[in-house]
């Protein structure tokens, strides 16, 4: 690992000062499980670490204006303990589904939510195109993790976030700060994302020097909702898809729904095509089949990764039962 | 490639300007708080930011204060391994997510080789070495060598640790919740049937 200057910033504002002498080379540091293994691996060699977990102001869930702000340096603990998110089920089942305490106590939410991919070309120093000599390396070698959605570009990554899913299905907005001290941004979270064109772009909208502070979720009188990864072992491990839904129900029926895949695209992939598929029909095991059908209707698997699109399939029906409370064994 | 065209089914209905009411209420508070401190800041502002260069830290660990000169680079692993000599948490590689190099940090799981020992300062840190004291030996340890729960011992004492630590917060768990708890603790040999039996009997009897 280089070495680095290191800095605990107190206050937002002294975050983005520290950060704003030369963001291009700083790395910002909350829960470590991940930043650590990317500078051993010299992915990521910033001349300077910002240890972001003292500052108090990121580090609290509190109600807000019909909704529920989290801070960014909430911890799968607190999403797994805390009475204020335990309406949002979909959150609680993908804090649930990471089956490690060692990450569940110190992974932070907008660490999870800016998590960078762990596709093998990215963390083997090939970028996140993972291109050599202008040919892409997951459609030439192994792209059996990569993307079944939104991989016709140059990325074929899939964004590595557990989180994103569940909370663009709740309707999320980001809140985002720096890089001036005064500057602040507020978007819908699946608009946080986006697909890169070029090494430069980036899995995220943030640029050096911005770090996400706050997410808010709505609160949705009546709303269900569930979330469901896909894991090959029963230890900790990424999911090879997952897929969260929220619904709204009246008179038995789908009267609203978002359904948003993970792990199937560079960005949470949210489809359209399924929450169509569910309005107006009540959830039951056929519905909510042939939703995960309407989920994977486009999906452009790569050589080696069709069996993903069947993954994804199980994964919007999983979670669509799993909101209704219809979800019987398969966990 | 399908980028933005679509939007998500939320969002129209719900009200931006509820989140700006909120977020606006926050900024102003922070912004209260931050005039309120600012002479406060400016004064310590220098101490914020380390240099590069080894310096001066103090870990305690195991109940004891160690001062030690370390680069700001320097994972907590690291030190505890190298500069404290204390060598139960095992270094296995790259990923850190075998918890072979679990220790508890101010009572939660905490695997050491993801953390920096700089940010460490000022927590209270147990490795495995403070899990006995000559003859006295954590009730942990009892049952994994009751259960024989190990083989060629790499991965056991971060286990020991990951169990100590997920008994205190989960004293009346059952199987799936031990093996769920335990997902981040890696065995090569397959020691698992004799670990989750050694966290189940002391699950039992409440947690030990």
């Amino acid at each position: 690992m280089k070495s680095f200057e290191f800095a605990d910033p107190r206050t937002e504002t002294e975050a983005l000062e520290l950060m704003g002498d030369n963001p291009e080379q700083t790395a910002i540091f909350a829960g470590g499980t991940d930043l650590i293994a990317l500078m051993q691996a010299d992915v990521i060699r910033p001349d300077r670490v910002v240890d972001i977990r003292n500052i108090e102001s990121m580090q609290q869930v509190y109600e807000a204006d019909g909704g529920v702000m989290v801070g960014a340096l909430v911890t799968l603990d607190d999403v797994l303990e805390n009475p204020l998110l335990a309406d949002y089920a979909s959150l609680v089942q993908a804090a649930d589904a990471v089956h490690a305490i060692q990450i569940q106590s110190s992974g932070t939410i907008a660490g999870d939510l800016c998590h960078l991919p762990n596709c093998w070309y990215y963390r083997s120093g090939y970028g996140l195109l993972a291109q050599e000599n202008g040919k892409s390396l997951p459609e030439l070698g192994d792209g059996r993790y990569h993307a079944v959605f939104g991989n016709s570009g140059p990325a074929k990554y899939v964004t590595a976030t557990r989180f994103a899913p569940a909370m663009i299905a709740w309707g999320a907005q980001v809140r985002i700060i720096g890089p001036g001290p005064e500057d602040e941004e507020v978007l819908p979270l699946e608009h946080f994302y986006k697909t890169p064109r070029t090494e430069r772009q980036g899995t995220t909208v943030l640029k050096p020097g911005q770090l996400v502070s706050h997410v808010w979720l709505p609160r949705i009188a009546g709303a269900v909702s569930g979330n469901y990864d896909v894991l090959q072992t029963a230890g900790l491990d990424w999911p090879l898809a997952s897929a969260a839904a929220t619904l709204e129900l009246s008179g038995g029926r789908v009267s609203d729904a978002c359904i948003v895949l993970g792990f199937v695209a560079p960005t949470p992939w949210v489809s359209q095509e399924a929450a169509s598929a569910l309005l107006g029909q009540p959830v039951t095991e056929e519905t909510a089949q042939l939703a995960g059908e309407a989920a994977v209707s486009r999906a452009t698997p790569l050589k080696d990764n069709g069996y993903k699109v069947q993954l994804a399939k199980t994964a919007v029906k999983r979670a669509i039962l799993r909101s209704a409370g219809l979800l019987e064994g398969g966990l | 490639m399908r980028d933005r065209e679509h939007s998500s089914g939320r969002g129209s209905g719900l009200s931006r300007r509820a989140f700006l009411q909120g977020s606006g209420a926050a900024v102003a508070a922070t912004a209260v708080a931050t005039q309120a401190t600012e002479a406060v800041a400016e004064a310590k502002k220098p101490s914020r930011l380390k240099s590069s260069k080894a310096q001066k830290v103090v870990l305690t660990v195991n109940g004891k204060e160690h001062t030690l000169m370390l680069e700001p680079r320097v994972t907590l692993l690291d030190a505890l391994r190298n500069d404290l000599n204390l060598t139960g948490a095992k270094d296995v590689g790259v990923s850190s997510n075998d918890g072979a190099d679990t220790v508890i940090i101010d009572g939660k799981a905490v695997a050491a080789g993801t953390r920096l020992a700089f940010a460490e300062q000022g927590k209270n840190i147990t490795t495995v070495e403070g899990l006995s004291e000559g003859k006295n030996v954590d009730e942990v340890i009892t049952a994994f060598v009751k259960h024989d729960a190990t083989q060629c011992g790499y991965c056991t004492p971060g286990f020991v640790v990951a169990v100590r630590a997920f008994l205190n917060k989960n004293p009346g768990a059952n199987l799936e919740q031990i093996r769920k708890g335990l997902g981040g603790n890696i065995c090569r040999c397959g020691t698992y049937a004799g670990v989750t039996a050694a966290a189940l009997e002391l699950c039992q009897k409440g947690g030990a």
